[in-house]
Formats: C-alpha cells, structure tokens, sequence
C-alpha cells in the first residue's frame, strides 16, 4: 500500500544542515496498523510527513496505492493527499469551526449536496462517539474526544490511509486507550492501513501488526512487532523493551545487593524469559513438581503482544544443587531463555 | 444649554461649521480606512503567503513588500502629506480639502495596517495549515479558508488599533489644508486662541476613537470560540 523507497530528507536550518531522514526504505502493506517508534528527534515525524509529502524528499520514491506521489505536480498531489487521512499530536482542529464543520471539511471538497454532507457528518459522528458534540466548538471539548474529532475528519473522504503523528501523546493513559480501540476499530471495520509515529511502547505492543524502530534518521529494525520486541537487535530497541518490563530493575537489585535478592545457601537466582507457546504452559509448576524444586517468583511481567505473549521472570530456585540444575536444564529445553545469575 | 454656553462659550455660532467638520472626519476615515483595510489586507496576506515556509514561499518578493513597507512607515506623516502633493493632484486633482487628504492617507496607513495583518496571520498555530494541507487544500484555499478564517479575531484586532490611529492621522491632515476636525480645532481654536474649540473637537474625536474600540472588542468577543 505504502512504498518508500531510499527515501532522505535534510533539513537546512541557520545552524547548518540537519539530516532528519536518511534512505529509509519502507513497505507497508494494505490494512496493516504499521508502527514506527523512535526517541524524539529521531526523524520519524518528518518520515510519516513524507508519505502524504507535506514534506518533499530530497531523494527517494513514495509510491502509495499504486500511485507515486514523487512525480505528481502540484494539482495531482493535492488530489491524492484526499485519499490520505492524517491526525496530529496537537488535533488541528479548526478552533473558529464547529464539531461538525470540521469534520464536513473534507466533504465540503467533493462538492456534495448539503444533506449528504450533513447524514456523513453524523455517521461519523456515531462512529466516533460523540454524537452530542455536534455543535460544539473545540475548545469546549476534552483532549480524547478533540482526538475523535480529528480521526472522523481525517476519515471522513473514506480515505485508504491514516497516518498518526503522536496521535495520543499528549492524552493520558486511559484516553490513550480509548483512541486505540477506536483506531483498531477502523482499521478493522474499513480496512484503512493505519500508520503510526509514537514514542511509546505501550501503544506499539497495543495495537501494530508490524514495527520499524528508527533512531537518527535510520530505520534500525523492522518486522513483525512479536519478533522484534522478544528478540530486539538494536540498542534503542532493546530499551524501548526494557521500558517496558521492569526486569532491568532485576540487574539493578542485585547491584544493589538489596535484600530482595539475597541468596541463603543452595538458592540459584535466574532471569526467565519466555515466549509464543512455550508461554501456554504451565511449566513452573510442572518444574517444581517434578524437580522436587521451590520456585520463588520475585519479578515478572507478561506482556500480550497480538495474541502472543512475552513473558519475564526474575526467579529464586531452592532445593538439592542436582534437582536445580536440572530443573534449569528441563527449562532451557523447553523453549525458555534462562540465565543463571552469579554474583 | 447654560451650562453648554458657559463652557463653550465660542461654539454657539459654530454649530454648521462644527457639523461639517465632524462629517468630513467621518468621510475621511471611512473612505481612506475601507481603502486602506483592502489594500492592506491585500499586502498582508502576500507578505505572509510569500514569506519564508510561507505557503507560497516568495523570497524575492517578499523582500521588496518588506522593504517598502519599512520606508513608508519611516516617513513621518507630515512629511508624507507634503510629500505625495503632486500625486495626489495629478490623481485627485486636488491637494487640499477632504478630497486631498485621502490619497496621503491610505499611503500613512497601509504599510502600518500590512504589518498588522502579518503579525495577526503569524499567530496561526502552523498546525492548522498542516492539518488542511494534508486535507488536500490548495494555498489559496489555505489562505482564505484557514489563515483569514481562523484569525478574524485578531486581524479584528489590527483593523481597530489602525482605525485608531488613521483618526488620528486625519485630525493632522486637517492641518495642512485636509478639512475635518484636526482643521476646526486648529482654525478656531489654535489661530484665534478660542480653546474651547479645541475641546470640543477633542471630545468628538475621543468618542469616535471609544466607539471604534468598543466595537472592535464586542466583534473579537463574538468570533472568539
């Protein structure tokens, strides 16, 4: 659906040249919820504006739906930008506009009779939830629901993408969950391939089919999010990972020799990580059970990614040294990564 | 009208001249204030249409609208009224009288009023352009729809705090020839020392200049959402 292709774009500001994107090449298939994740800086605001070309690229192709907006003039561009929503961090919404006149913004282009425009508006309205906003002006609405607001306008010509530009980044974490269900209600009730700019994890493993982490204007890793968060490569995206889980906080205990880890004669601390179906089963019990081993569970985290799920462990064993090792080598068997930490 | 007397005691047998001047004051600002709201609107909009990231980015053109912007609002207006005399005769066909002030000042007045637009089109959060480019509007739809739309209160703002002034620029026309109440205050007031002239001229232009204020806030209030 969207290709970029060796796609670069330098900025040239007073104080010299800023290289924002640097040959990035992208395929995003149809109807997928496509993430790129990055500190702030990394260039991926400037990369999602290079699809629809609010930013031109320096060099590269983007071709979207078949159509490459890199040779459009002027006209055509503007033309395929309709079949292009996008939504923003700050919503832009028109603050002098209605709820209603906003979203009829894009339909007031295709020209169409007036009660058309108005039965569209209110459909989407439905769609959104705010049906009692109609004749609300922005400014008397609340962060998530100016959201909604943006996300009907953007859909509103029934586009074929949505690009969000930290869409919900500055909405606190339950609105924020909010505009991802509804996000991942479009794009399953219209088949819209939704392309995502985030800094955060949370709303990566939330809701992407697929992921590309950039860092520098480079796109470091890319590929299925369930791959690229249980085996991270880069460094940035293996702290993005450990945002997330605290089992960094794991390394940090034992730093500090906090009594949480402390060891009595016999015990063996380890960090479990674990995941896809060896996740299904329950193999701590089986462990303790037929290893003749305790199993004292003092960190964990299970994260759900796409019907997967990733799971962390910090763990104390205690028994016979013989039943432990094999305890751990049963484990490492069975599809589980275990690390026995020495200190 | 004792008191009246009393206090104004030279304005009992100026009441058709006074009128006369306050109409002409009238018409002065209304004529040379419609003229110079279209041009400088026009200048405005071209300055921040054509400025850098602007959305039809025009250096070049920028920079002479720049310049000669900066030189107009550099002359002082007394000068310009003298200044532009055969222009204004050779246009007007003549320099003197309410007709002979308009041409001075629309040229006083738009370079000031194009500033005003600019800086009430730059407060525009850049967003909302990104928002409607990404809509697929086009930079003219942009700039009517987005930058003029979305900033009424504020280019309210600027129309207010120019009409002000350009008042005050008609009453100095008045002193070179222009008519108007500038021309009764110095006439009576100022050659023949009748003073009370002079206030009465004052308190007519006070009440206009609150007038024009008072309008302007209740027009911001009322678009402001």
């Amino acid at each position: 659906m969207i290709r970029l292709e060796n796609v670069s774009k330098t900025f040239h500001t007073e104080s010299g040249a800023v290289a924002a994107v640097k040959n990035v090449t992208l395929h995003i298939h149809a109807g997928e919820i496509f993430g790129i994740i990055g500190l702030s800086g990394a260039g991926k605001s400037t990369l999602v504006r290079c699809i629809n070309l609010l930013e031109r690229p320096d060099s590269g192709t983007v071709t979207v739906d078949g159509r490459t907006l890199t040779g459009l003039d002027d006209k055509a561009l503007r033309h395929a930008r309709t079949s292009m929503g996008m939504i923003f961090q700050q919503f832009n919404l028109m603050p002098s506009r209605t709820v209603f006149h906003n979203i009829a913004w894009p339909l007031k282009k295709q020209k169409l009779p007036a009660e058309q425009i108005a039965a569209r508006v209110r459909e989407l309205l439905e769609l959104v939830d705010l049906t009692d906003k109609e004749n609300a002006y922005p400014s008397q609405l609340s962060g998530g629901q100016k959201q909604r607001v943006a996300i009907a306008r953007a859909i509103a010509s029934s586009p074929k993408v949505l690009l969000c530009d930290e869409a919900t980044s500055a909405l606190d974490p339950a609105t924020t969950r909010s505009i991802l269900a509804l996000l991942k209600k479009i794009n399953r009730a219209l088949g819209l391939t939704i392309v995502i700019i985030t800094h955060e994890m949370a709303v990566v493993k939330e809701i992407c089919d697929r992921v590309a982490v950039m860092e520098n204007g480079f796109i470091v890793e890319q590929g299925d999010v369930l791959d690229v968060f249980s085996a991270p490569q880069a460094t940035v995206t293996k702290s993005f990972v450990d945002s997330t889980g605290n089992l960094s906080k794991l390394t940090e205990l034992v730093e500090e020799q906090s009594p949480v880890v402390a060891l009595k004669p016999g015990e063996v601390l380890a960090r479990l990580k674990y995941l896809g179906r060896s996740a299904d089963q329950a193999l701590i019990s089986r462990v303790s059970r037929q290893f003749d081993v305790d199993c004292n569970i003092i960190f964990g985290s299970m994260e759900v990614i796409r019907d997967a799920t990733i799971g962390n462990l910090g763990l104390i064993f205690s028994g016979e040294p013989d039943n432990v090792r094999d305890a751990v080598k049963y484990l490492s068997e069975n599809n589980v990564q275990i690390e026995v930490i020495d200190r | 009208m004792t008191i009246l007397s009393t206090l104004f005691p030279n304005m009992a047998d100026k009441g058709p001249q006074f009128l006369s001047a306050i109409l002409q004051t009238l018409s002065m600002v209304a004529v040379s204030g419609l003229a110079s709201f279209c041009i400088g609107l026009f200048v405005g909009v071209v300055l921040t249409a054509t400025r850098r990231g602007g959305v039809m980015e025009h250096p070049k053109l920028y920079a002479v609208l720049d310049k000669c912007i900066n030189i107009f609002r550099s002359i002082p207006f007394v000068i310009l009224l003298t200044a532009l005399v055969p222009l204004t005769r050779a246009v007007m066909g003549t320099a003197i009288g309410t007709r002979g002030a308009i041409l001075p000042l629309i040229f006083g007045t738009v370079p000031f009023f194009s500033r005003q637009i600019e800086a009430a089109l730059a407060q525009l959060d850049h967003g909302l352009v990104e928002a409607a480019q990404s809509m697929g509007d086009s930079p003219l739809e942009i700039l009517f729809k987005v930058y003029l739309r979305e900033s009424i209160p504020a280019i309210v703002r600027g129309t207010t705090i120019t009409l002000i002034s350009l008042i005050g620029l008609t009453a100095m026309a008045g002193a070179v020839g222009g008519g108007g109440l500038g021309n009764f205050a110095i006439m009576w007031g100022h050659q023949r020392q009748q003073t009370d002239c002079t206030y009465a001229a004052m308190i007519i232009i006070l009440a206009l200049v609150f007038s024009v204020q008072a309008l302007g806030n209740f027009i911001i209030k009322k678009t402001t959402h």
